[in-house]
């Protein structure tokens, strides 16, 4: 089963013809994705790794039946974008952007809870993410395809590359992955936590979920509390950033301790307290969804 | 990107926000014309400087303090020699302080109630957020930790902006009547609409107070702009001051680094925010200090590790660097020339422990190992951490 994304997604690249979708769409083709074709405007009629080129994603949706995007178009266009996706409808928006405004993305938040108010399906994943990813099925961003291997732990994650670790080190551990959900590092983006344990919890494909969360806002204790009324599956976690100082954005618009909220212990109190196992240390990730499992 | 006291309130002033009249000064003299000119009987001078808490702060090595009233030109001159070239020492500052280069001269104003009034954009709203309280003048922490009952909320939708009935609840609830109340709702929804015109990610007053004549005026102004839409505000980039924020941080920033420096002794340079981060962590785990946070991204080249290198190494404080680099996107064989070239380039004084993983890891180990190049190799976060600490203490 899986969540977001299996081998049937048909998926498109906004900013197929720039240097990075033009890389990571090669990728993700080669990785077993059904890549269908991109969008740019203006280059309508051009192809790129084989793929046709649309002027728009609703063009793309009537001729190709693509169902998910990801958008690698610079931060200045990344809300349009995000919207003409929704607009198209698009079932699952992959928006790896780094550096969107964040009014933007209050306005993007308010127009999609209101398409999804209206009974439209339709699901952002970031901005500023790694993307998602069902092993063996469907790969869709920037992550390395070869450190995961299919398998029953469901990840959900606000960063990039410490999601790979966490990957490495339940792959090194012979723990496969159902999916794996970067939801990104930025204050407002589609998706949360909750909104993936939801859906792990009601996937038939994961027995355990992995949350790695980094300080900054209160997303991790909701989640916690979310946990605790909610999911039976066993859940470990870990909260990166234990020694940042208070006031200090640590390269993510979202990862700074303000106003005395955001920090990590808070967090891992809050996660303890919804009996979730917390690894100490980052290296622990792996070993730590082992025991949850174990309990 | 954070600016000056002086410029918010003029942005404030172009917005039809009410502040008093106020004079930038950068010599004795100047202040004690601008005393004159302002031409009451009381004025404030304020140290303008981009930290918070300088009305309890001091300059350092001297007993005058950040902010002061003054009664003549020549006690405004005084107070402004004082503040002027010295640092200014606060709460937000860490103990070196904060050069003063200008000082604000600011009417006195008949302060008859000091309140509060925050925007930020909040996480759980998915939208901006006034904030008002009572408690003006106050460390708002504080009173959000032990009072919270005292703060008042309004989200507002960035399309729409604040709505009248919104400000007519807070004032309600500020114990704001008659005129004050219709000021309040002049006054809120145009600090509104300044946050989402300008793209802040905070804008705060503090105290904003209430005149005897019943008037809502702001005597402090403090506003940070969201990085990443200054693209789009060629005008407020003009704001920025450099010479106010840490060099360091600075030039990595130019070089498309994110770094921040910190206390310890140990350099760390890693991929992606989320493992810096962690790495830091397991540093301290066991028993180290990190030096910085220093995120080379995901793609860097070889000229910005060669850069982040410098960065690292220019740190006096730094005995011994930690290079972890989880190669996603960023292929270990990058990285593994990318060290050897600033290796070359910089020159290193201090041991280097390197932990490579991910995207062809064999070839980028391989390289290391055959370059002859002094480098402490170390498998996994764990080793990695023990081997700097131990090198560190070791120096």
């Amino acid at each position: 089963m899986a969540i977001l994304v299996n081998k049937d997604t048909r998926l498109i690249c906004q900013g197929i013809t720039g240097k990075a979708g033009e890389f990571h769409s090669k990728n993700c083709l080669e990785y077993g994705t059904k890549l269908v074709g991109g969008v740019t405007p203006g280059k309508g009629g051009q192809t790129v790794l084989g793929k046709p080129v649309f002027d728009t994603v609703a063009e793309a949706v009537e001729k190709e039946g693509a169902t998910a995007t990801m958008i690698f178009v610079p931060p200045p266009f990344t809300a349009d974008a995000i919207l003409e996706a929704a607009d198209a409808g698009i079932e699952v928006i992959c928006a790896i952007t780094e550096g969107v405004p964040v009014l933007d993305m209050v306005k993007v938040k308010r127009e999609l809870d209101a398409r999804v108010a209206a009974g439209q399906k339709v699901r952002l994943i970031g901005p500023n993410c790694p993307g998602v990813i069902t092993p063996d099925e469907c790969k869709i961003g920037i992550m390395p395809g070869y450190i995961h291997k299919k398998g029953p732990v469901g990840l959900i994650s606000r960063s990039g590359t410490l999601t790979y670790e966490g990957v490495w080190q339940l792959s090194s551990l012979g723990l496969g992955q159902s999916t794996c959900v970067g939801i990104g590092g930025d204050p407002v983006n589609g998706t949360n936590f909750i909104d993936c344990l939801e859906m792990f919890q009601a996937d038939g494909a994961t027995e355990a979920i992995l949350m790695m969360g980094e300080i900054g806002g209160t997303a991790e204790e909701e989640a916690a509390a979310y946990i605790k009324a909610n999911v039976t599956k066993p859940v470990a976690a870990f909260i990166a950033g234990r020694t940042a100082p208070p006031g200090k954005r640590m390269g993510h618009a979202g990862a700074i301790i303000s106003g005395g909220k955001g920090t990590a212990d808070d967090k891992i109190a809050a996660l303890r307290d919804a009996n979730i196992e917390v690894a100490e240390s980052p290296a622990d990730m792996g070993a730590a969804l082992k025991r949850a499992m174990g309990k | 990107m954070k600016i000056h006291e002086y410029q918010a309130k003029q942005l404030f002033r172009d917005a039809g926000i009410p502040v008093p009249e106020g004079i930038l000064a950068k010599t004795p003299e100047e202040a004690a014309a601008a005393y004159k000119q302002l031409g009451g009987a009381i004025a404030v001078v304020k140290a303008q400087v981009h930290a918070g808490g300088r009305g309890k702060g001091t300059i350092k090595g001297a007993e005058q303090r950040g902010v002061e009233l003054v009664k003549s030109a020549e006690d405004a001159a005084r107070v402004a020699g004082a503040l002027l070239g010295g640092d200014l020492v606060t709460i937000q500052t860490g103990p070196e302080g904060q050069t003063v280069k200008q000082v604000l001269v600011e009417a006195g104003c008949d302060i008859a109630r000091e309140l509060y009034l925050g925007i930020v954009v909040d996480r759980g709203y998915g939208k901006p957020v006034l904030m008002v309280s009572t408690e003006g003048g106050m460390d708002i922490e504080k009173v959000a930790h032990e009072t919270p009952h005292l703060i008042h909320t309004a989200p507002f939708d960035p399309n729409f902006g604040l709505q009248s009935y919104q400000s007519r609840k807070l004032a309600w609830k500020l114990g704001l009547e008659g005129a004050a109340a219709k000021a309040a709702d002049k006054f809120f929804r145009a600090i509104c609409k300044l946050f989402v015109d300008c793209d802040c990610s905070l804008a705060e007053i503090n105290p904003l107070v209430v005149t005897g004549a019943g008037e809502l005026m702001a005597l402090d102004g403090k506003i940070n702009f969201d990085d990443n839409a200054l693209f789009r505000h060629p005008k407020l980039v003009e704001l920025r001051d450099t010479a106010e924020e840490d060099a360091n941080e600075l030039r990595a920033g130019e070089a498309g680094l994110s770094y921040v420096q910190l206390e310890g002794n140990i350099g760390c340079l890693v991929n992606g925010a989320g493992l810096a981060m962690s790495t830091m962590d397991i540093v301290k785990l066991h028993g180290g200090e990190p030096a910085n946070f220093l995120d080379v991204g995901g793609g860097a080249n070889k000229d910005q590790v060669t850069e982040a290198f410098r960065i690292l190494l220019g740190d006096p404080n730094c005995k011994a660097v930690l290079v972890n680099i989880f190669g996603g996107i960023m292929q270990c064989t990058t990285i593994a020339n990318a060290v050897l070239a600033a290796y070359k380039e910089v020159g290193f004084n201090v041991p280097l422990v390197v932990r490579l993983e991910g995207t062809e890891v064999e070839e980028g180990r391989k390289i290391l190992a055959e370059s002859g190049v002094d480098i402490i190799n170390a498998e996994g976060l764990t080793d990695a951490a023990k081997k700097v600490v131990e090198a560190a203490n070791a120096a």
